[in-house]
């Protein structure tokens, strides 16, 4: 039963288990908000197109790569998307063809690039990442409120979670919510998850990751696999986008700026290694949620700036990434 | 027999695109020929009369030498980093906003509008140099001696660096009136020239030196190709690493410096900003491998020109500074995809075949 419990699982529980622990901690410290569900369930609403972005990066992370143009891309998708809705006098469903279209060609481009001409990841994303930021500004650089009847009916919709709520001042049961995006998000998880656990393509992903040259050998098809990871992030990033897109209900140039450092800070608090080979979906949606409620710690004890919060997750991530670390360690002293 | 059949300038020729420093300079010719076929007038260089009143040079040419010294001096930092720990540092934006906010505040005291300095200028380079070099030893500690890939590494210093410049200075903006401050970012009086172009110069000559006289290029490459290997060969991989990030915490204090005298005041949240990946794509423009290994400084050190080239050259078209980023990554696709190695054989098999038929 010991050998059971792989470097990846342990990273998983130590990420759970600090989550936990974190939120409980919120809970009988601070009180107040902190004891609503709701507060619990605004953590989802607030990063359903975090979870998304991640999602597909630790994916990438898990292949050996990285891909930085995944703020880019949703910043991109938002704009195109408001500006299609509002000047255009779009409807909801070609929005949201444009949104996967807009993510998909990315993740196309880069994949070819990256895995079939053998360029450097970082380099290519990081003109993606240009490309989609300077593309935005020129389909508009300010910015505006969409004003779609359809798309705001279905930006407002709330699926109410019954059994659980809050009473307000007055007494009256207020049910629980989440929004739609929330479910794209946890659905996204929850395919991620059994792609990577009990299909071909996923399990080559890890392949990849550890070792190119083995997996090569073992008959993996390395270019493809690489390309469909970051197909499949680029797609990601377009189904974020939106997301993104309709929980904000704007678009403008900064939005998700910083997004694509978040989501790898989120995968690497999770347990995913930039080294590649190791990695897991669970955990990366436990560490957009360890990375949220940090936020809310910060900001509910007063200190307010921007510039704490910035420190407590530099400081997180410095924390987790020591514990990598060890963990690493420990699996190097018992290999040898 | 097909190396027989080409010809001896073919082969000069061959010999030249293979060297490292062909790409940027090629770039950087292909830039000026456009200029030149666009607007001849975007070379010319005139005199004019700075803010304090001295006549001096202006012109495009000199704005690009100018705008692109911080570049050019980060770029061989970050030369030396990629090629020992085959990784980048991400945090040098971040690290400069640091460095800036520090000379604020060792030469404002708390004041944020003080009459006079507190501290001599060159107290406060000193000051923002190990306060920069302490930093990039975190950097280095963490990548050299915990074995952190440096992007997970710089993470850490790119999410707090800015929130910490800011504490730095109480989150004021200082502003420095004494003119003296602002020589070094603008002009010396009675120089026509402006000064971060000597600064830079001057960091080239230094680097030149220490590559020259030292054994640091050699066993930064060692490390580079294989840590284990020079290991054996007696040299110590983890210190080299450690010491490459020292070297470019150095780079970001002459830096940060040079950018907070430039305007004798600082912002935050938008000093030096996106200076990170530029510096990264000087260095991959260079033709230098991101995983590390072999390197050439020079090369990275056009490749900064020609990223001040090509933005100039935008600004030019007035193309919008927001959008300037898109047509740089056109830019940027195309020479990468031009250098990747897959792309050269295929080049390099084409012209073969073609030169094979021709003979036949």
């Amino acid at each position: 039963m010991k050998k059971k419990l792989t470097d990846s699982n342990l990273l998983l529980i130590i990420t759970v288990a600090v989550f936990i622990l974190m939120y409980s901690c919120a809970v009988t410290m601070l009180g107040g908000g902190f004891t609503k569900s709701q507060t619990f369930l605004n953590i989802f609403n607030e990063n359903a197109a975090l979870i998304i972005i991640s999602c597909g990066m630790s994916l990438v992370m898990i292949t050996g790569g990285i891909d930085i143009s995944v703020g880019a891309v949703t910043s991109l998708v938002c704009m195109c998307c408001a500006v299609h809705l509002d000047f255009n006098g779009g409807n909801v469903f070609t929005a949201i063809l444009i949104a996967l279209g807009i993510g998909l060609l990315f993740g196309l481009v880069q994949g070819v690039l990256i895995a079939y001409l053998e360029v450097q990841p970082f380099i290519v994303t990081l003109a993606g990442m240009f490309f989609a930021r300077g593309l935005t500004t020129i389909v508009n650089s300010t910015q505006f409120n969409v004003e779609n009847e359809q798309f705001k009916a279905l930006k407002d919709t709330r699926i109410l979670i019954p059994g659980i709520g809050s009473y307000n001042k007055k007494g009256i049961f207020i049910p629980a919510y989440i929004e739609i995006g929330v479910v794209v998000a946890l659905l996204t998880v929850a395919v991620l998850f059994i792609l990577l656990k009990w299909f071909r393509l996923g399990r080559s992903f890890y392949a990849v990751g550890g070792n190119a040259q083995s997996a090569n050998m073992l008959g993996i098809n390395v270019k493809r696999t690489k390309f469909f990871a970051y197909l499949i992030c680029g797609f990601l990033a377009g189904v974020g986008g939106f997301v993104y897109f309709l929980h904000v209900g704007s678009g403008s140039p900064s939005h998700a700026s910083g997004a694509e450092m978040n989501a790898i800070a989120s995968s690497i608090i999770g347990g995913t290694m930039l080294t590649g080979g190791s990695g897991n979906i669970i955990g990366t949606l436990f560490g957009v949620m360890s990375l949220s409620t940090i936020k809310n710690i910060v900001a509910s004890l007063g200190l307010d700036d921007a510039w704490w919060t910035n420190i407590t997750v530099a400081a997180m991530i410095c924390i987790f990434i020591v514990i990598q670390s060890v963990v690493l360690s420990r699996k190097n002293k018992s290999s040898h | 027999m097909a190396q027989n059949s080409l010809s001896k300038d073919q082969n000069f020729f061959l010999k030249i695109i293979k060297k490292q420093i062909f790409i940027p300079i090629a770039a950087l010719l292909v830039l000026m020929l456009f200029n030149l076929i666009a607007d001849p007038s975007f070379f010319r260089v005139e005199l004019g009369t700075s803010s304090l009143g001295y006549p001096v040079l202006k012109g495009n040419l000199i704005t690009i030498l100018d705008n692109a010294s911080e570049l050019v001096i980060l770029s061989i930092g970050m030369t030396l980093v990629t090629s020992a720990s085959g990784g980048q540092d991400i945090s040098v934006g971040a690290a400069i906003a640091l460095a800036g906010s520090v000379v604020l505040r060792v030469l404002c005291g708390t004041e944020t509008r003080p009459d006079h300095l507190h501290a001599p200028i060159i107290v406060a380079f000193l000051i923002c140099c190990i306060v920069a070099m302490l930093f990039g030893a975190f950097n280095g500690v963490l990548v050299a001696y915990f074995k952190l890939q440096p992007m997970v590494a710089t993470l850490i210093l790119f999410t707090a660096g800015r929130s910490i410049a800011a504490w730095i200075n109480n989150n004021q903006l200082p502003i420095i009136s004494e003119p003296k401050f602002g020589y070094f970012g603008n002009f010396f009086p009675g120089i026509a020239i402006p000064s971060p172009i000597f600064i830079a110069i001057l960091f080239m000559i230094i680097t030149a030196l220490i590559m020259r006289f030292t054994k640091l290029s050699l066993f930064t490459q060692a490390v580079g190709i294989n840590a284990e290997s020079s290991r054996l060969n007696g040299i110590n991989p983890q210190f080299i690493k450690f010491i490459t990030y020292v070297i470019l915490g150095f780079c970001v204090a002459v830096a940060g410096f040079i950018k907070v005298s430039r305007l004798s005041t600082i912002n935050y949240s938008v000093i030096a900003k996106d200076i990170e990946m530029d510096a990264i794509l000087a260095v991959a423009l260079g033709g230098n491998a991101l995983s590390g290994g072999k390197f050439s400084i020079s090369s990275s050190i056009i490749g900064a020109y020609v990223i001040q080239f090509l933005t100039i050259t935008l600004y030019k078209f007035e193309v919008p500074a927001a959008a300037l980023p898109a047509y740089k990554a056109i830019v940027v696709i195309i020479l990468v995809v031009l250098s990747a190695p897959v792309v050269r054989k295929k080049l390099a098999d084409m012209k073969k075949n073609f030169a094979a038929k021709e003979a036949n």
